[in-house]
């Protein structure tokens, strides 16, 4: 089946060609080695957003104090003279941070590197449908990076209007400063969006088509799943950003008034298409997490995922009901008021999707046998911080409420709970997780609980008092807050919460010395570590170019862990029925199910 | 009792770095408040202050009960060499039960919403006997135009109060929101009022004072570079007052 497809790369599975370097490392086709680039890209623009919330904090926490001196040096007169934070340069990083975490870290981190290491070795296929629309889809993030960092060095500094970048403050460089900036930030996301969508076509077409003899729908493994309706919110969601962010270019460049009042804009029209796009990119950047959590959680509590089916469900309702609950984003636009209630309705509804999904989490953990590794302990800080970020979205969702808090610190706080401890601590464990598949090796085991039990500790002192300042009134994007009497008092706090990032960010270190150590240091991991049961462990670590040495066919589904007739406490998808031991060479073959789609 | 041991010390240790942090930055977690800060000094703010302790009461329960729940399991499932798992796929049961008990809270959080949401908002609930203000919002300041002593907006006798919204207590003031350039967003923190201001549209927002005093007006959507500076104050004035203010203004405004 799969080998019909088009695939002039290789033809014969276990066929190995030697590649010239160019081929191999750089403009590569193999899905394992774009998955590399994309971990290397993405981890790159995670520490570059880092080291602006760092710039960010500095200013909130010691506000009009010069950067320490390292920092000092490096920033002309233009952002941050003597040292000193401009608030045009402050307008910039708050964008910036956004931006380069949610488009260049995050997305390239989940998608990019998960979507290509595990679809093909999950499902059992030797590459992604289109290999060299994969690769394109990689070499465009590069691209758009570049253009993106090059708004730092244009006359007028980079975009500042908040990654948002509501209109008109977008529109014209009369309200901000920022022209060439601006436009930059445009065109830099319109090429990335390509990178989405080529990719997302390949992860959507893979999935359907080529998955190996056996592997039913409901036999796929959860991390598949979430990457395949995450692909499909991408494919459906891209091309609206990228369409309002045409719009936006005409209006700011030829003089149109798409958003701008003059004439006959609109300016709610471009918050209506960016949230249009913007709640279904919130489920782009969590569902592929929950996906890795969910195979981290089952393999190293050696127990079948609880509610596999309810799981699924869960992930396709949140993708349908993310396309209907922008508008809770707006409850303070400008909107028609009568139109809240729908959108506090439809919000409140993705609760019940998303407590099916924890709810399953801890039903999986009880009564298991939880091997406390680097992953697990990162898979479960995610749902220990789901919870809090799921339910502070509760008082957001509650229209009335949101009155006081929009815009203020408490969303700030809701939304690095999403997206710090849950994307982020999701991102940690798949990588702590596959590494040894990726690479060959193990992560050493002592520095990452070390880098697990601190940046869990500093992460939380830097996010939840964040909090206590939006129920102050503290209100996000201001410079700074000492200009308002009734935010003087929040300073100590403020200062606390600096102090804790730049811890956080510090740890950070830890495991980029871990990540880099291993490579070469790390104990060698062997075929199958987490003695795990999907078909991507049946293959050698790293697993050579084709992926399988001979096509797999599957019996069973991914989380048949401790089968209590089984001495061993898993039980390998591709693993014929007869052979009850270690899969030994008597091999009865039974007619597998051979036509996908059941 | 190994384990134990040393979650016990894992723990110390962390609640040590809080608390010597704390020390360091100087704040006293006793004072941080949970629940909205006791300054509210609109008619419907206390309402509003009562659904976030509804919220917070229903998400906090769900909170510990949850989370404590978790960490029983990780002590109790942790990993010993003579156990198995449990082969267990789920409970169709449980789906049901956990499905409709979370659907159930929701929707009833979502009807009792409705009726805050419409009170506060709802076009045709505002007070008929508001007292009119127009509120203009450019970078990066509020322009508070007053009807002169015709009543009417448009007239010669407008006048206008830059950065400080005069406003009568007791008695229902609906303002007009605009904007020259930019996105603004109206906030008041004490009245618990947040309403953008959007350039080409006009939107009404009201609120009822309840006591005299000096209040916070501040922007809370960024609007440029000054946008930090974009504040301002709210004189509430007896009823007296106000009319006393109003007459000055009037006759200040025909001077000119």
């Amino acid at each position: 089946m799969s080998t019909t497809t088009a695939m002039e790369t290789h033809t014969g599975t276990a066929e190995h060609h030697e590649l010239s370097f160019i081929r191999k490392y750089i403009f590569s086709t193999d899905h394992k080695m774009i998955a590399k680039q994309f971990l290397f890209g993405g981890l790159m623009f995670l520490a570059l957003g880092g080291a602006l919330a760092v710039m960010i904090r500095w200013q909130l926490g010691f506000p009009g104090r010069p950067l320490p001196m390292p920092l000092r040096i490096l920033f002309p007169d233009t952002m941050a003279p003597g040292g000193i934070i401009l608030p045009e340069f402050y307008n910039s990083l708050v964008t910036m941070h956004a931006t380069f975490m949610v488009f260049f870290a995050l997305m390239p981190l989940m998608a990019g590197v998960f979507g290509n290491l595990l679809i093909p070795l999950q499902i059992g296929a030797e590459d992604m449908a289109f290999p060299r629309i994969n690769m394109a889809s990689f070499w465009i993030m590069p691209v758009a990076g570049f253009i993106m960092l090059a708004s730092f060095f244009v006359e007028g500094g980079a975009a500042g209007a908040g990654w948002t970048s509501y209109a008109p403050l977008s529109t014209s460089g009369e309200w901000t400063g920022v022209y060439m900036g601006q436009i930059l930030w445009l065109v830099s996301l319109i090429v990335l969006g390509f990178s989405s969508i080529l990719g997302a076509l390949n992860y959507v077409t893979t999935v359907i088509n080529m998955r190996a003899p056996g592997m039913t729908w409901f036999r796929i493994p959860l991390a598949t799943w979430s990457i395949f309706i995450t692909a499909w919110l991408l494919l459906l969601a891209i091309p609206i950003l990228t369409g309002g962010l045409l719009l936006l270019l005409f209006d700011q460049t030829i003089g149109t008034a798409f958003f701008r009042p003059e004439g006959s804009g609109e300016p709610l029209l471009w918050q209506h298409i960016f949230w249009f796009f913007g709640h279904p990119e919130v489920y782009i950047l969590i569902l592929p997490a929950m996906g890795f959590v969910s195979e981290v959680i089952a393999c190293r509590s050696r127990k079948p995922i609880f509610g596999y089916h309810s799981m699924v469900v869960a992930m396709v309702s949140i993708g349908f009901l993310g396309w209907v609950v922008w508008g809770h984003h707006m409850f303070q636009s400008g909107m028609n008021p009568l139109l809240g209630m729908t959108f506090v309705v439809t919000t409140v509804v993705i609760a019940v999707p998303s407590a099916i999904k924890t709810f399953n989490w801890m039903g999986t953990l009880w009564r298991g046998n939880i091997h406390f590794d680097t992953p697990l302990l990162h898979a479960v800080a995610f749902v220990a911080l789901f919870i809090i970020g799921g339910l502070s979205g509760i008082f957001m969702a509650s229209a009335p409420v949101d009155i006081y808090i929009h815009d203020t610190y408490f969303i700030v706080a809701h939304l690095h709970y999403v997206l710090v401890g849950g994307s982020l601590f999701g991102i940690f464990a798949g990588i702590t997780f596959w590494y040894p598949k990726m690479f060959g090796r193990m992560m050493n085991e002592g520095l990452g609980k070390v880098h697990f039990a601190l940046s869990f500790l500093f992460y939380n002192m830097a996010f939840f008092p964040m909090h206590n300042l939006g129920v102050q009134g503290m209100m996000r994007r201001i410079y700074d807050p000492n200009q308002y009497e009734f935010l003087q008092g929040l300073q100590p706090l403020n200062t606390f919460i600096s102090i804790s990032i730049f811890l956080f960010v510090s740890t950070q270190m830890i495991f980029a010395f871990n990540f880099l150590w291993s490579l070469r240091e790390g104990k060698v991991a062997g075929n199958n570590p987490w003695k795990s049961n999907t078909l991507l462990w049946t293959t050698p670590s790293p697993p050579p170019h084709g992926n399988f040495p001979e096509m797999p066919t599957v019996y069973r589904g991914p989380y048949e862990y401790s089968h209590p007739d089984r001495e061993e406490d898993y039980w390998p998808q591709d693993e014929p029925p007869a052979t009850t031991g270690s899969g030994g060479e008597t091999v009865t073959t039974p007619t597998p199910e051979l036509v996908p789609g059941g | 009792m190994n384990f134990f041991w040393r979650m016990g010390l894992l723990l110390a240790g962390m609640l040590a770095v809080v608390i010597g942090l704390s020390v360091i930055t100087g704040i006293s977690w006793l004072d941080l408040s949970w629940v909205m800060p006791d300054n509210v000094v609109s008619t419907f703010g206390p309402t509003l202050d009562n659904l976030w302790l509804v919220i917070l009461w229903i998400t906090g329960i769900i909170f510990v009960v949850t989370e404590i729940t978790l960490l029983v399991f990780m002590v109790k499932y942790r990993h010993k060499e003579d156990r198995k798992a449990d082969y267990i796929h789920g409970s169709n049961k449980a789906e049901v039960v956990w499905t409709s008990i979370t659907f159930v809270i929701v929707m009833a959080l979502a009807f009792y919403t409705k009726g805050i949401w419409d009170e506060i908002r709802d076009p045709n609930l505002i007070p008929a006997d508001a007292y009119p203000i127009h509120m203009m919002a450019k970078q990066f300041e509020w322009n508070a135009t007053y009807a002169g002593a015709d009543g009417q907006f448009g007239t010669a006798d407008d006048f206008l109060s830059l950065n400080v919204l005069h406003i009568p207590v007791d008695r229902p003031v609906v303002v007009q929101l605009e904007a020259e350039d930019v996105i603004h967003s109206f906030f008041l923190p004490e009245f618990r009022v947040k309403q953008d201001a959007v350039p080409g549209m006009s939107t009404l927002v009201w609120f009822e004072a309840t006591r005299t005093g000096e209040f916070t007006l501040a922007c809370a959507e960024l609007c440029g570079l000054g946008h930090y500076t974009m504040g301002g104050t709210v004189i509430v004035h007896s009823q007296a007052d106000f009319q006393d203010w109003l007459a000055q203004q009037q006759a200040a405004a025909e001077d000119d």
